[in-house]
């Protein structure tokens, strides 16, 4: 286990200064008590409240989340630090104060005096406990959100690698200039997916995410490519329902998967294949599935270890760690089939 | 005086089926003498379908299906008739990195994708070129074949791992337990599709590990390549004997069969 300590020491000193915080309301609503006793006790109640709870925490299984135990040990652990910071700060701070002379006698009425310390106490330890839980949570969230991003403009870096490897890039230029000589019209049709494929890289918005539609269209640009380049060689079906159109995914996530499909599945082959990309819903599933009819994996199956491969992987564990799942298998006809669930 | 032979057969060899027209269309207006017999989509078929219609000149992608075109090459040049001339090569390469580097100093042309009416024939003139010096008895099929082991060796792939000097043991899976097979005992190695079959004096394994990958972390100075798919371990090898063909044969050490050697790798063996 690995503690962040100067973000320990960083949490003390907050809580110190929520205590004095305390101490002076307290003060202020009993302006008769001397101010000094007042601090020690709530000075001693939330060191040992922090102790318990900060230090204690990762005794506890955590959540990857937030860094708090989950469930009931989460709130267990709270009600435990304000037990012991209770008892144990009254107790240090009745000794300090004693050897000190600080105290100033029984106060006039005891039990409304013990009513409000354990009542300041519990407050006081719930909403501290409850500010640095959110805390967590909030740099959770910005960190899986800086991730996403990343991912998302690691996936258009590959694309752009992709889009700009001599053998693409010549090939379809060449495929290109013989069209416009033979074809016109069929050399418009291909630009323009060109256009719209090589656009895909330069997304004005740089979202970590898009809709399953555009998803599949970056797709049938790239298919629609290859089918000039690769002629019969190549036949492809998208099958997207329209209920799904509009489904978040992250963007370009199986543009690496259909680009292995072509390299490692059909360009091998010499008569080629067939590849199919589906989108379905499972119950509380998004199940995406890309298979073709090539080559199949190549020796070991469980070895998917391309880069692409490891870039789809990682993406959907940021994003859902167990609630995701990638699947990479030869397909039961011949050639390959990768099955990615995502939460819906 | 300079021949210039201007009527000649071609085969093109080309997976993308528009390039192959266009090749077709711009090879067409700049050498209208030149007969494409064939058009073919994968390095197996450019090789069966050179040895039947014996063209002049083979234009070649180098990336294709199945077989490379330096690979296709290299095995047309093992089947070639002896008696034949051996057709002027051009290879047509979208860019690789490694082959267009080695281009550039070997005799054997190549053209970049997309092809360039101009420097398509300046390519045709060398071809051109090639083709009267053929014709006046000069057949350089040896020059070929040294060029095209050159290219080979420098397109071929770097493997991973080669840096840790070469393999000592080989591990083989047999049933449900992994053998160690010292490399040392091996007598050679042979391709088979997705495989490669090790053979030892006594025994025979299979590994997963193409060939390709093999080949690059075996010590080049014991394993020599012999054939496309065959590494054999030189100090296993007992003699070389030639048969009326012409064709090369090694005869092993601790194994009764024969192994062919490709023409391709023939320079290997010489008497002293």
């Amino acid at each position: 286990m690995r503690i962040d300590w100067i973000g320990k020491v960083q949490h003390l000193l907050q809580v110190l200064a929520f205590c004095l915080v305390v101490a002076s309301i307290q003060y202020a609503f009993q302006p008769d008590r001397p101010y000094a006793p007042t601090t020690v006790y709530s000075l001693f109640i939330g060191l040992y409240t922090w102790a318990v709870i900060d230090l204690g925490r990762h005794l506890l299984p955590s959540s990857r989340e937030t860094g708090w135990p989950q469930g009931v040990a989460g709130a267990g652990i709270v009600v435990a630090g304000i037990l012991v910071g209770w008892f144990m700060g009254n107790a240090s701070a009745d000794r300090l104060c004693s050897l000190y002379g600080l105290y100033s006698g029984p106060p006039p009425d005891p039990v409304a005096d013990r009513r409000n310390s354990i009542l300041i106490t519990i407050l006081a330890g719930v909403t501290a406990s409850y500010y640095f839980y959110a805390q967590n949570r909030g740099a959770y969230l910005e960190r899986k959100m800086a991730e996403a991003h990343q991912h998302a403009n690691e996936a258009r870096l590959k694309l752009l690698e992709t889009q700009l490897e001599p053998h693409m890039l010549f090939n379809t230029l060449a495929n290109l200039r013989a069209l416009i000589g033979v074809d016109p019209p069929r050399a418009q049709g291909m630009l323009d997916h060109m256009i719209a494929y090589l656009r895909a890289t330069l997304d004005a918005s740089r979202a970590a995410t898009h809709t399953l539609k555009a998803e599949f269209d970056r797709l049938r640009d790239y298919l629609e490519l290859m089918t000039v380049r690769m002629g019969p060689r190549l036949a492809y079906e998208l099958r997207l329902p329209p209920e799904l159109a509009n489904h978040p995914v992250p963007a370009l996530l199986l543009q690496p998967l259909v680009e292995n499909s072509i390299q490692h599945g059909l360009e091998p082959k010499v008569e080629g294949g067939r590849i199919t990309v589906s989108a379905r819903r499972e119950g509380e599933q998004l199940v995406l599935e890309v298979t073709d009819t090539g080559a199949g994996p190549k020796g070991d199956a469980a070895s998917a270890k391309g880069f692409g491969m490891r870039q789809v992987r990682e993406r959907l564990d940021t994003l859902h760690g167990d609630g995701a799942s990638f699947d990479f298998a030869a397909a039961p006809g011949g050639g390959a089939r990768t099955l990615l669930r995502l939460p819906f | 005086m300079t021949m210039t032979i201007s009527r000649a057969t071609a085969l093109i060899a080309e997976d993308e089926p528009l390039l192959a027209q266009a090749l077709r269309a711009e090879l067409a207006s700049a050498w209208s003498q030149l007969e494409v017999l064939a058009t073919v989509g994968d390095g197996a078929s450019a090789v069966t379908q050179a040895l039947a219609l014996r063209p002049d000149v083979l234009f070649f992608d180098i990336r294709m299906p199945g077989q490379s075109g330096l690979e296709a090459a290299a095995e047309l040049a093992d089947e070639w008739p002896h008696d034949q001339p051996f057709p002027a090569l051009v290879f047509v390469t979208a860019y690789d990195q490694y082959a267009v580097q080695a281009f550039e100093t070997q005799a054997v042309d190549y053209v970049l994708k997309p092809v360039q009416p101009a420097r398509l024939r300046k390519t045709i003139a060398k071809v051109q070129d090639a083709l009267a010096k053929r014709a006046q008895g000069a057949s350089d099929i040896e020059a070929t074949l040294g060029q095209l082991r050159n290219l080979l060796g420098q397109v071929a792939e770097p493997a991973p791992g080669t840096a840790q000097g070469p393999l000592k043991m080989l591990q083989v899976s047999v049933g449900t337990s992994i053998r160690m097979v010292p490399v040392e005992d091996v007598v050679y190695f042979e391709a088979a599709d997705k495989y490669v079959r090790v053979l030892t004096a006594g025994h025979e394994y299979l590994i997963r590990t193409p060939l390709k990958e093999l080949l690059p972390q075996l010590d080049a100075q014991r394993f020599w390549q012999v054939h496309r798919g065959t590494v054999v371990r030189a100090d296993g090898i007992d003699s070389v004997t030639r048969d009326e063909a012409g064709k090369l044969h090694l005869v092993l050490r601790g194994r009764a069969e024969k192994l062919a050697v490709s023409r391709l790798y023939a320079h290997l063996f010489k008497a002293m």
